[in-house]
């Protein structure tokens, strides 16, 4: 008896054996089917509208949702997406969309589309946060973060369906960045089919729990801590190549201007073939707190793509073939604000003294390890309005000394530096940067002391303006400059809590409003060149740098590209083993 | 036997009973509402933490609500967990199967690898083949579980590239979980290519299951091995050497069985240790199991979580010690004049 079962036993396993050696090209195809990406949290919802983080826009903006319009990865302009085309009126205060027609909504276990995209989708998408009436509005919290900081809804007059695939949006007030609000990670397009079933079944807060879409990937199953599981959208507009745009008629556009530009189009039309023939059937979001497990899987190939790769790590990523680690400067600014309420700081000799002190190229080495580019302005190259040829301070301690005597800061003169207890990734170490200012400062006869307290006292401190200089920065939610200038130095941003150096200028804040009131590119750009010019003159601010973005993923994957403007997208992205 | 029985199962019941009674009253002992430790659900206002506390019984005494927790346990209504919302029950049975089938694969490997070492190391002891398996034994029982799986993870995932390290099987397979074991829910399954996902599970499977396994081997080895030498020196041997039985039919007739009977026992303790090394194991693997799922539910505070863990790795454990007891008990002739239940 015993024996035969021992004979049974290695019977079976044999076989099991045998049964799993086989089929390798099986395994091939299998494996290149879905994609696995190692994130690094659990997302709050899975609508953007409600939360600002960057692991709940990963989760949801780029792989379940479209906006109306988008920013191309390369350019930073605005590109066509489920708004084929566009106009505004002269005054700047009327936007007229065109919708693209056939774009088809996820079908799912939890609901079948009856419809296609249409201006019904768009209103009950922008009216949910924009009006406190909406039935919607109070669903899941109510707060809409972005939008809120914006005071976007505040200068939103109407919004109008002109008919089935036209919308028309009046604003009180010009404001030149709408566009690129309307493009951010935030403003996705919800169905609004979806939410008026959801709210004959009383149950409307499955709308951010289970969502619906027009995305590439449709949702199919989430684990807190520890996945999150998409299918693909098989009747993805992109996928599909015969919906030729609408583009608005001549007769229509004489007193307005047209918006859609053929490049764009062009562009658009090839990332579709490319598309097409995609292989990709699931996207795997494999939720991994730790950054260094994270790395491991990546290295076994467990993972075919990484979040958030730590600064420590990037060598290893680098050393290895079968990794790319993809960089891009990203949309942020680390910078040194002086206290201009502040005497003697503010004098604007004095603060030219102090950035002359400074050495910036060694702090780029020292803290950021060379993942950051050298800051001249405050915008980083990803920005259209970036402008190359910008003054810059010099390290010049000889000038620094002068300049100090002459302004009567006399040798010994005490300040403090406050570092900022946080890592981000505009300064990952703000208190090793502050050391090395202070021994800088220590050469020209000034003698500083470095400031920090938990992250909560240190901000509601620096609001009270209790600093003489702070060592902190900024990241950006879309690439256009007013979102860098009003924020970080207009007067109104002082007790709002995000101007640092307390800076009020009248002829800034007036240039900033003036780049607001047109929509030509050229003009503004024009704007901000003066911008650039009066801040280096008066210099409330040096700006250090501007750290990459940073991407890690395996070689297998191919048109997998950095977005600057926010989430990690996976349209159109292949694999091949 | 049926005295036996009847025996074993009053010990069980007692004992689960006292371990429910500790469960009970760590919802008290944890900081935070009692109530809230003990459902999961935080109320919102009053009218919803009157209705809860009358559903629970909580405003009855002590005696009355541990009664009514019991009948609630048994009943499935273990509570919901703080972190995640879902019900315990719903994560217990997903986590706790994991964990079990890490432990049953490891304690097979111990058996069919520990067991016949054992038995050679004994015949030939002292010999130099013994010498080599004893202190290789003994070297791996005093490896710690975790630096042994570190080490493993360190060569096989990380240099050699040939094991995955982290969960039970690639995401992209979609295995519903019916029994809650992986090899079993692949075969129940629909998946067209079932192969690639057994394969898959298994190069999952293995590194964890050498890392709980050989330590469980090496006390195998060296339990069977000091068994065999015990039962060598027995008079009846030197009776069968002089019978002039040759040493094959020693070992059949009279080693084999007799060696097995005092390692049967021994396993009862084993299971402790290996449920114990499995979910230290566990947290390096990612593996989805219940020692993974408890540290989360301490990182966390995670009280409810941590009430229901304890309670069903104790039962478990507290079961299957029993069982195994209770089985040596009954095949072994030689306990017949003991009359009481013994862990």
């Amino acid at each position: 008896m015993f024996n035969g079962w021992v004979v049974r036993l290695f019977l079976v396993l044999f076989t099991a054996l045998l049964v799993v050696s086989c089929g390798k090209q099986n395994k091939q195809a299998f494996y290149n089917s879905g994609i696995i990406y190692c994130s690094e949290s659990n997302p709050v919802t899975f609508n953007p509208q409600l939360d600002t983080s960057s692991t709940t826009s990963d989760a949801s903006s780029h792989q379940l949702y479209d906006r109306l319009l988008d920013f191309d990865p390369d350019s930073g302009r605005i590109v066509p997406s489920l708004a084929s085309s566009w106009l505004v009126t002269n005054d700047g205060l009327t936007y007229v969309f065109q919708l693209r027609k056939d774009v088809a909504f996820h079908s799912t276990a939890y609901f079948t589309p009856s419809r296609t995209f249409n201006a019904d989708d768009v209103i009950f998408s922008l009216d949910r946060w924009r009006l406190r009436s909406h039935p919607y509005h109070y669903v899941s919290g109510g707060r809409y973060p972005y939008f809120e900081s914006l005071g976007l809804a505040q200068n939103i007059a109407s919004v109008e369906r002109v008919n089935g695939y036209r919308i028309e949006i009046t604003l009180k007030r010009r404001d030149s960045s709408f566009l690129s609000n309307l493009a951010t990670d935030f403003a996705v397009i919800l169905s609004e089919e979806y939410a008026s079933q959801l709210a004959e079944d009383g149950t409307p807060s499955k709308i951010d729990q289970l969502p619906i879409g027009t995305g590439p990937f449709k949702f199919v199953s989430y684990r807190k801590d520890h996945f999150i599981k998409y299918a693909r959208h098989n009747q993805y507009w992109r996928l599909i190549n015969d919906n030729t745009p609408e583009t608005f008629a001549d007769n229509e556009s004489q007193n307005v201007a047209v918006n859609s530009t053929q490049q764009d189009e062009t562009t658009l039309a090839n990332s579709i073939e490319d598309a097409s023939n995609t292989s990709v059937k699931q996207l795997v979001f494999d939720i991994t707190p730790r950054s260094s497990l994270r790395l491991a899987k990546l290295i076994t190939g467990e993972c075919d793509a990484t979040a958030f790769p730590a600064q420590t790590e990037l060598e290893v990523i680098r050393t290895r073939d079968d990794l790319v680690l993809a960089e891009k400067p990203g949309l942020n600014i680390g910078f040194w604000a002086f206290n201009t309420q502040r005497p003697p700081f503010d004098n604007p000799d004095v603060r030219h003294a102090l950035a002359a002190a400074i050495d910036k190229n060694t702090l780029l080495e020292a803290v950021y390890f060379d993942s950051a580019t050298r800051a001249k302005t405050l915008l980083p190259a990803a920005s259209w309005a970036f402008q190359n040829d910008a003054d810059d301070t010099a390290y010049n301690p000889v000038l620094a000394r002068k300049l100090l005597s002459d302004s009567g800061v006399k040798p010994g003169f005490s300040m403090t530096i406050w570092a900022m207890p946080v890592e981000r990734a505009y300064n990952p170490n703000a208190h090793k940067m502050a050391e090395l200012i202070q021994r800088y400062l220590r050469d020209v006869g000034i003698d500083a002391t470095i400031v920090s307290y938990d992250w909560t006292t240190f901000r509601r401190h620096l609001q009270e303006g209790l600093h003489d200089s702070v060592l902190i920065g900024w990241s950006a939610d879309n690439g256009d400059p007013d979102n860098f200038y009003r924020p970080l130095l207009s007067c109104g941003a002082i007790p709002s809590g995000t101007n640092r150096a307390m800076w009020c200028n009248k002829d800034y804040d007036e240039l900033l409003n003036k780049a607001l009131q047109t929509d030509n590119i050229d003009e503004r750009n024009a704007i901000y060149q003066q911008v650039n010019r009066l801040l280096y003159e008066r210099l409330p601010l040096v700006p250090i740098a501007h750290a990459y973005r940073y991407q890690a993923y395996r070689k297998d994957l191919e048109n997998m590209t950095i977005n600057p403007f926010g989430g990690v997208r996976f349209g159109g992205v292949e694999k091949t083993l | 036997m049926i005295q036996i029985l009847i025996r074993y199962s009053t010990l069980l019941f007692l004992t689960l009973l006292v371990l429910a009674f500790m469960s009970f009253s760590l919802a008290y002992l944890f900081p935070g509402d009692p109530l809230e430790n003990l459902t999961g659900l935080v109320p919102q206002n009053e009218m919803q933490r009157e209705a809860l506390t009358r559903q629970f019984k909580l405003d009855g005494p002590y005696l009355i609500q541990f009664f009514h927790y019991v009948e609630n346990m048994l009943a499935g209504n273990w509570g919901y967990s703080f972190t995640s919302g879902l019900p315990l029950r719903e994560e217990v049975g997903i986590a706790l199967p994991a964990t079990i089938e890490l432990a049953t694969y490891a304690m097979l490997m111990a058996l069919f690898i520990g067991i016949p070492l054992g038995y050679y190391a004994g015949m030939r002891c002292y010999s130099t083949s013994d010498h080599v398996i004893n202190s290789t034994s003994i070297t791996t029982y005093s490896f710690p579980v975790f630096w042994f799986a570190l080490l493993l993870i360190l060569i096989f995932s990380l240099q050699l590239d040939s094991a995955p390290l982290s969960g039970r099987i690639s995401l992209l397979y979609d295995i519903e979980p019916i029994t809650g074991f992986i090899i079993v829910d692949i075969l129940l399954s629909e998946l067209a290519n079932k192969p690639l996902a057994l394969k898959d599970a298994f190069s999952h499977l293995a590194l964890p299951t050498l890392a709980i396994g050989a330590i469980t081997t090496a006390s195998m080895i060296r339990i069977t091995r000091r068994s065999v030498i015990d039962v060598k020196h027995r008079p009846y041997i030197a009776a069968a050497v002089s019978r002039g039985l040759s040493s094959w039919q020693i070992f059949f007739r009279h080693i084999l069985r007799n060696a097995l009977l005092p390692i049967l026992p021994l396993m009862a303790i084993q299971i402790t240790t290996l449920i114990t090394n499995a979910m230290i194991v566990e947290t390096l693997f990612s593996w989805p199991g219940i020692g993974n799922w408890l540290i989360q539910a301490i990182y966390q505070r995670d009280y409810p979580a941590l009430r229901v863990g304890m309670m069903a790795v104790s039962t478990v454990v507290i079961t299957l010690t029993i069982l195994v007891d209770l089985f040596n008990r009954l095949i072994d002739p030689s306990r017949e004049k003991y009359e009481r239940a013994t862990v």
